[in-house]
């Protein structure tokens, strides 16, 4: 089996994540799609640690998990403080600044 | 026995200054008694920051080295822009620390987990207690824009691009007045910005594909020799779009006006002026150090987003009527003129356009820094009165702040005898040496458009009536008084002597790769 299945899986996933930010409406699910393009990128650098006979793209991935779990503590406080006060985590409602 | 790698202290001592300040900073929060909390954090900021510049300054004459494993370079202009954030950090951390001018005595929300609005929250904006907590989270930031712009490695670049980033999305989250359009901001700014550096990741997940290295060094022999190809191109396509984010460069600026009204006015100044810094810092490494010999893959890009920038900032600027905002779109604008800099960035080694683009900067961060201060002293029973309207007469009223406000709207416009002017001309200067005449000529059109919407508020404050219940001018304390002084002198002597520092720049414009 080569690894190009696994790059164009990679990407596919990437892809869905990328779309999922832009139609979605809840900043959970908006916030899920971010991670599902992070976890895109992690197969796609082990794929590439496999390829090039590196370890590096394994180190990266570690690193990308980690930034990715301080950025879901970052993110959640702010669309929880957010909620709390609306009652309401759609991106939509989030309307009083534009133009 | 593995060898511990070879870390050269002296050169990453500025970076040690700020994170340790910032490290001692959470102690500080957890163990000291509140009342002592504030002159302690604000004393430990302003320590980091101004330690961090003193230490840049010094290891400044020092030889250029990589270090860390080729991971950090601490060259001449990852020094020059480390002293620059630093040295805007410090002015951004006294306008942190203002007290005078807010009658609940800071810009920051006392508690940002209480709801909106809430009983609570109502009884709490009445209490003179301070928040502490910003101060270490501006430390971070800085620390994080420090290291980003010596990055020699797309790992560590990625890794100081969340440092900065996410202590910026909860900053621009606490402002004590109008909560709501604060957290709309944080959390635009965030979902946003963690989009950004998705794309980030993926090109630097594609470089390392293509190269089998995320070193920009052997990304450049990779480059040189011509291997990589698509692969290559589509990753460095992608990294300059998650940089071109953080720079505010349109088409990727729409978080731009919403993060900067949103965000308590000194977080927008210390953002619209050391992050413009750090990115553009990073921008020009990795063009130059991992791309300097393949430009054909990211010039035409960077001219196209050039003019998108300018265009898009200087006539969305006319139709503000919110001076936050306004300035917001300026900023978009002078991406685009920071990005003709970029351009003039010569083959391998020539041109003017990093030294210009590093000027330009410092120019900006100043100017920008400036008006953003003014802006907090101009206020109305609901925290700052920035709409248009409320500025009409303020020359009768407050003359001293009028002129003072006049004087960086002319610099942010490039009149003659400020720093905008100054840093204009080098910059464009740097991309006609280029040949690119044509982003020139767009350049020096939208300047004029842009010319236009500062203007208009000057015409406003000197040739209008004063509504009646206008606002009311607060008499800014000591913070506020030092960062005016420093900035509006430091646009005028940019504009009137920039020899001395326009030379340390072209000293300084050397990458080591």
């Amino acid at each position: 089996m080569t690894l190009s299945y696994y790059l164009v899986l990679a990407a596919i996933l990437f892809t869905i994540g990328a779309v999922g930010v832009l139609v979605r409406r809840n900043a959970i699910v908006v916030f899920m799609c971010i991670e599902l393009m992070l976890n895109a990128v992690n197969l796609t650098l082990i794929t590439f640690a496999r390829s090039t006979g590196t370890v590096d793209g394994q180190i990266i991935a570690l690193f990308v998990m980690v930034v990715a779990a301080a950025e879901v503590v970052v993110g959640l406080a702010i669309i929880m403080s957010i909620y709390r006060t609306r009652r309401s985590a759609s991106i939509d409602d989030a309307n009083l600044l534009k133009y | 026995m593995i060898e511990a790698p070879d870390l050269s202290w002296a050169a990453l001592a500025p970076m040690l200054v700020v994170f340790g300040a910032a490290c001692v900073g959470v102690l500080v929060e957890a163990f000291a008694p509140r009342e002592s909390r504030h002159p302690v954090q604000v004393g430990l900021a302003l320590v980091g920051t101004v330690g961090g510049l003193v230490a840049t300054l010094l290891i400044a004459g020092e030889p250029d080295e990589v270090t860390a494993v080729g991971a950090l370079a601490v060259d001449g202009p990852a020094l020059f822009l480390q002293a620059m954030i630093a040295g805007f950090g410090a002015l951004s951390v006294l306008l942190f620390a203002e007290r005078a001018l807010d009658p609940a005595r800071s810009a920051f929300v006392v508690s940002a987990a209480v709801p909106a609005g809430s009983p609570r929250d109502r009884e709490l904006t009445t209490v003179p207690r301070v928040q502490t907590e910003v101060y270490p989270l501006a430390l971070f930031a800085i620390g994080g824009m420090m290291l980003f712009v010596s990055a020699n490695d797309l790992l560590v670049m990625f890794v100081a691009l969340e440092v900065l980033s996410l202590p910026l999305y909860l900053l621009s989250g606490m402002a004590r007045r109008r909560r709501l359009l604060s957290q709309e901001a944080a959390v635009k700014y965030f979902l946003l910005g963690a989009f950004a550096s998705a794309f980030f990741l993926y090109g630097l997940a594609l470089v390392y594909g293509a190269t089998g290295s995320v070193l920009l060094r052997d990304i450049r022999e990779a480059t040189t020799a011509g291997s990589g190809g698509v692969l290559l191109v589509l990753g460095l396509a992608l990294l300059v779009v998650g940089l071109l984010f953080k720079a505010s460069v349109a088409p990727f600026h729409s978080w731009t006006p919403d993060v900067y009204q949103g965000a308590p006015t000194p977080v927008t100044a210390f953002m619209a002026a050391c992050t413009k810094v750090a990115a553009f810092g990073a921008i020009l490494r990795l063009l130059y150090v991992a791309f300097g010999t393949a430009e054909w893959t990211w010039r035409p890009l960077v001219y196209a987003v050039a003019i998108a920038s300018m265009v898009v900032g200087a006539v969305l600027g006319l139709t503000q009527t919110d001076l936050k905002r306004m300035l917001a779109y300026s900023s978009v604008a002078h991406a685009g003129f920071l990005l003709t800099g970029v351009i003039g960035l010569g083959a391998d080694g020539g041109g003017s356009g990093l030294s210009a683009t590093m000027f330009y900067l410092l120019t900006y961060g100043f100017t920008t820094l400036g008006a953003f201060a003014v802006l907090t002293l101009v206020r109305d029973g609901d925290g700052e009165a920035s709409h248009l309207s409320q500025w009409a007469g303020l020359g009768a009223r407050s003359p001293v702040t009028a002129a003072v406000m006049s004087l960086f709207l002319l610099a942010l416009a490039g009149i003659p005898l400020t720093a905008g002017f100054t840093g204009k001309f080098a910059v464009f200067r740097a991309a006609i040496e280029q040949g690119a005449w044509p982003l020139v000529v767009v350049a020096l059109l939208a300047s004029a458009v842009a010319a236009f919407f500062y203007l208009r508020v000057i015409v406003l404050m000197y040739f209008s009536e004063p509504a009646a219940d206008g606002p009311t001018v607060g008499v800014p304390g000591l913070p506020t008084t030092v960062v005016l002084a420093v900035t509006a002198t430091a646009t005028v002597a940019l504009g009137i002597l920039p020899g001395a520092v326009l030379d340390l720049a072209r000293q300084a414009a050397i990458f080591v790769g």
